[in-house]
């Protein structure tokens, strides 16, 4: 019996028509885990770089975590993984709600979908009975109203469904796949499922999910549980409000946004408002927020409250379900202040599937435009004068790409390039074509410096973790430090020491302190923290995001090892997850990721050091066992059992047969001999 | 003729609809102790438990298996509270032919709430435990009941027995039946 998997997967073929139950290779499991891991497998061993990502040919799949549908608390993640039209690498965007423990109860870990259905469809998943079904009657359909129609015409309300909007059967480059109170929204999923004439994914499960060793592993459950009541009780002192605490941010709950609104840049990600968050704005925001706030809701068997069901009068569907931060950016990027346009956009656009992150970005990126003449009035016929107005103006036609929505939808990046007449100067905040963190800051973070360089999933948020974001103030850092048993065995000290250390000036400050081989070690805990969760579907909002979660490296091997009755200790893990991370880098790095695609947004931060820069870049690359174009070399892939990656590699030119450097740009193998 | 008086505990699971965040991790918890051997498996469709989710109408109802019953009733009702309407049968806990709720779903053998009755007893039910949103609270308390109470319902079954199928016939088959015994 497999244990805290089903060991199955669902293979669709839309081209074909055809579904097929496969069984999987228990040895994946213990070589990648599951989620991400095993999902990083299938599209190395079948999308080839030369695939077109809105092509039949490009894969797509949706995938649950190893430990989703067990009683582990928060395990509800569903990894959407496929080719991305937008940045061209691989896409992994992910979805807490209640999608992927009912696939899990239906009997799958997996939907792999392949081909394009020549007409409109939906696939419904009733435990051993699949179907693909006609959706002509939901073209151009909102994406929740798709769902309660395909719940209304299955006669099935426990049904769980993940659909795309308009933006998504138009495959605009970031159209988000949704699901109630959650969304695949990056790196343009939604437009893959577009191309494919798949509407939506609907599935209700009636099995059980298995556990190895249960009364342990229960007691795992109830450790978290007790954890996470004190840990609310006790938030950390000496950060930001919004950072205190666990679960992703709790955008709905609370009121205070001085933090955001004041710290991030409105518009095109371009000027700070220090003295935005006045009293009477609190006050008239609150006001706002506890009027469109009728409930705030969870994701499956988790009890964090950190999405919200949000509504307003003039919806046409009237309620919605709002998740942290998008209340948020559209408002800024509109420079509007006024919250209720935030909660009424945002629904419009979750209705349209568009994410959240680039959407409001790429809409202020073309009002700059306009306004510096670059785009005129014959690109933007009838433009509004007011800002509000001219975000519906431009969501419209995005998700219908129409007119000038046509090469919106592509994206900053690709829009820049297309519009030209000096449009590509204002694609000021992407990294690796995809919109970033509205954040401009001053002095060089060297360790975020690392983080946005080479982080392959295009969210900051989805990368950093655990740390704080700056120095504490001193009398905070020996309390932080006391109960802080996150980092992982072997670094605590030097980690903590690092956080006392830790000051705003001087000797132990930013850029030059600390150590490249300290920041190495920072970047690669937060960031393989993510890598794990991203596995076994755990919340990183209870594991990898927060300050002092629940989740964390010595107790995760055990929920791993109790859930699926293998030995995997946290050496173990760490292995797993190095294999992880280099089998996904080495997918981009076939698809042609090269150092000079590493940068973070240009204007990031005002004080920058190139050389130093580089030399990070190179100690980093070399931490990680990669060469000097940030491939995996032959020996890296090797030792992780990953010799058939570096063979490729080799065979297409990426590694030379040295397997220490690459070729970047036509260069030929063995120009860079080591040896004779 | 004394009426004895006889202690009983009754066991009460409060529900507060306007705290249930919709997480169903009662439905979890309680398809996980109900597995056997216990925990080793979970199916919130064998819980014992379910939450009523409609988040467009914004409505969560967390409702407890109750007995099972042969029949079907005569009519469904609908319950419209602040403005909001809830669908038939929305709140009935009844294990019934009308739906698929409160069977197990390979079987259809109906499932009820046991309060997780267990040796040693739980302090709550695992539900309560892992509601953090406190939208079930577990109470406790002892009621006296008379004794009496039991011949009165003798006495309304029997009625109802008698409305149905007439005095006479009543008697002579308690009268087969108590022969039947005594042999």
């Amino acid at each position: 019996m497999r244990y805290a998997e089903t060991g199955y997967n669902l293979e669709v073929d839309l081209t074909k028509g055809s579904i097929e139950k496969v069984a999987t290779d228990p040895e994946l499991t213990e070589l990648h885990l599951g989620g991400l891991g095993t999902n990083a497998k299938i599209i190395w061993d079948r999308v080839p770089p030369e695939v077109e990502p809105l092509s039949p040919e490009n894969v797509l799949i949706f995938s649950s975590g190893l430990l989703c549908g067990t009683p582990a608390v928060g395990a509800n993640r569903t990894i959407a993984t496929t080719i991305s039209p937008q940045t061209r690498l691989l896409a992994f965007s992910m979805m807490g709600g209640f999608w992927s423990p009912e696939l899990k109860f239906a009997g799958y870990d997996k939907v792999i979908i392949t081909g394009k259905s020549p007409s409109l469809v939906y696939l419904w998943i009733n435990n051993d009975k699949v179907e693909i079904r006609d959706a002509s009657h939901l073209h151009g359909k909102g994406a929740l109203e798709t769902a309660t129609m395909i719940r209304e015409e299955l006669n099935e309300p426990r049904a769980q469904v993940l659909a795309i909007g308009l933006a998504g059967e138009n495959s605009v480059y970031y159209a988000s796949v949704e699901h109630g109170r959650s969304s695949a929204s990056r790196g343009g999923v939604g437009a893959v499922m577009g191309s494919k004439g798949l509407k939506a994914i609907a599935v209700r499960g009636t099995k059980e999910i298995n556990l190895a060793r249960p009364e342990e592993f229960l007691k795992l459950c109830n450790d978290i549980l007790d954890y996470i009541q004190v840990r609310v009780q006790n938030p950390i002192k000496g950060v930001p409000a919004i950072l205190s605490l666990i679960g992703s941010p709790q955008e709905m709950a609370i009121h205070d946004e001085k933090w955001h609104t004041t710290s991030f840049a409105w518009g095109h990600a371009r000027q700070r408002r220090k003295d935005f968050w006045t009293k009477e704005r609190a006050e008239e925001w609150k006001r706002t927020q506890d009027q469109r706030v009728e409930r705030l809701v969870s994701c499956f068997n988790c009890p964090m409250k950190c999405g919200a069901i949000i509504s307003h009068p003039e919806l046409p569907t009237h309620r919605y379900m709002m998740k942290c931060y998008s209340k948020l950016t559209y408002v800024m990027a509109a420079m509007a202040d006024d919250l209720d346009f935030g909660f009424k956009i945002a629904g419009i656009a979750q209705e349209y599937g568009l994410d959240g992150y680039t959407t409001p970005q790429v809409m202020a990126f073309a009002i700059e435009l306009y306004e510096d003449g670059i785009l005129t009035d014959e690109d933007l016929p009838d433009f509004p004068k007011d800002n509000k107005e001219r975000f519906y103006y431009l969501l419209h036609k995005i998700a219908r790409r129409e007119g000038i929505g046509d090469i919106l939808a592509d994206g900053v990046y690709w829009a820049a390039r297309r519009i030209g007449k000096g449009a590509e100067a204002y694609d000021h905040n992407t990294t690796k074509k995809h919109e970033q963190m509205v954040i401009k800051l001053g002095m060089l973070n060297p360790i975020y410096y690392i983080m946005y360089a080479t982080g392959e999933k295009m969210s900051i948020t989805q990368i950093e973790g655990q740390m704080p974001q700056a120095p504490l103030p001193k009398d905070y850092r020996e309390e932080f430090v006391k109960d802080w048993i996150h980092p992982p065995t072997g670094k605590e000290e030097k980690f903590k020491e690092f956080i006392l250390k830790w000051e705003p000036r001087g000797e132990y400050a930013f850029p030059f302190w600390p150590p490249p081989d300290l920041i190495c070690e920072l970047v690669e805990w937060q960031e393989y923290m993510h890598y794990i969760d991203d596995c076994t579907g755990i919340c990183a909002g209870l594991s990898s995001f927060p300050l002092k979660p629940p989740y964390h490296i010595h107790n995760l091997p055990l929920f791993i090892s109790y859930g699926t009755g293998l030995d995997i200790d946290e050496d173990r893990l760490w292995e797993i997850t190095h294999r992880n991370r280099n089998l996904v880098r080495a997918i981009n790095a076939r698809l042609g990721l090269r150092r000079e695609d590493e940068k973070p947004p240009e204007d990031h931060w005002k004080k920058r050091f190139p050389e130093y820069e580089a030399k990070l870049l190179d100690e980093y690359y070399k931490f990680k066992g990669w060469n000097k174009e940030g491939i995996p070399t032959k020996e890296t892939l090797e030792k992780l059992g990953l010799g058939y990656v570096a063979e490729e590699l080799i065979e297409r030119g990426v590694l030379t047969e040295d397997g220490d450097s690459s070729t970047p740009e036509g260069a030929s193998a063995g120009d860079k001999s080591t040896e004779q | 003729m004394n009426a004895q008086k006889k202690k009983k505990t009754i066991k009460t699971i409060k529900i507060d609809v306007e705290k249930c965040n919709g997480c169903r991790a009662c439905e979890v918890i309680c398809s996980a102790f109900h597995s056997s051997p216990k925990y080793s498996s979970n199916n919130p469709a064998k819980a014992r438990i379910h939450v009523i989710c409609d988040a467009v109408r914004n409505i969560y109802v967390p409702v407890y298996a109750g007995e099972y019953t042969a029949a079907e009733c005569m009519g469904r009702d609908k319950y419209v509270i602040d403005g909001k309407e809830y669908d038939e049968c929305a709140f009935c806990r009844a294990s019934c032919p009308s739906r698929d709720r409160f069977k197990e779903p390979d079987t259809g053998l109906p499932l009820k709430c046991d309060m997780c009755e267990s040796d040693p007893d739980l302090k709550e039910p695992w539900c309560v435990q892992w509601c953090l949103a406190d939208a079930l609270t577990y109470e406790e308390r002892e009621v006296e009941e008379e004794e009496e109470e039991r011949p009165e319902e003798l006495e309304v079954g029997l009625e109802a027995l008698i409305d149905k199928y007439g005095l006479d016939n009543i008697v002579e088959t308690l009268a087969r039946l108590s022969e039947a015994k005594e042999e």
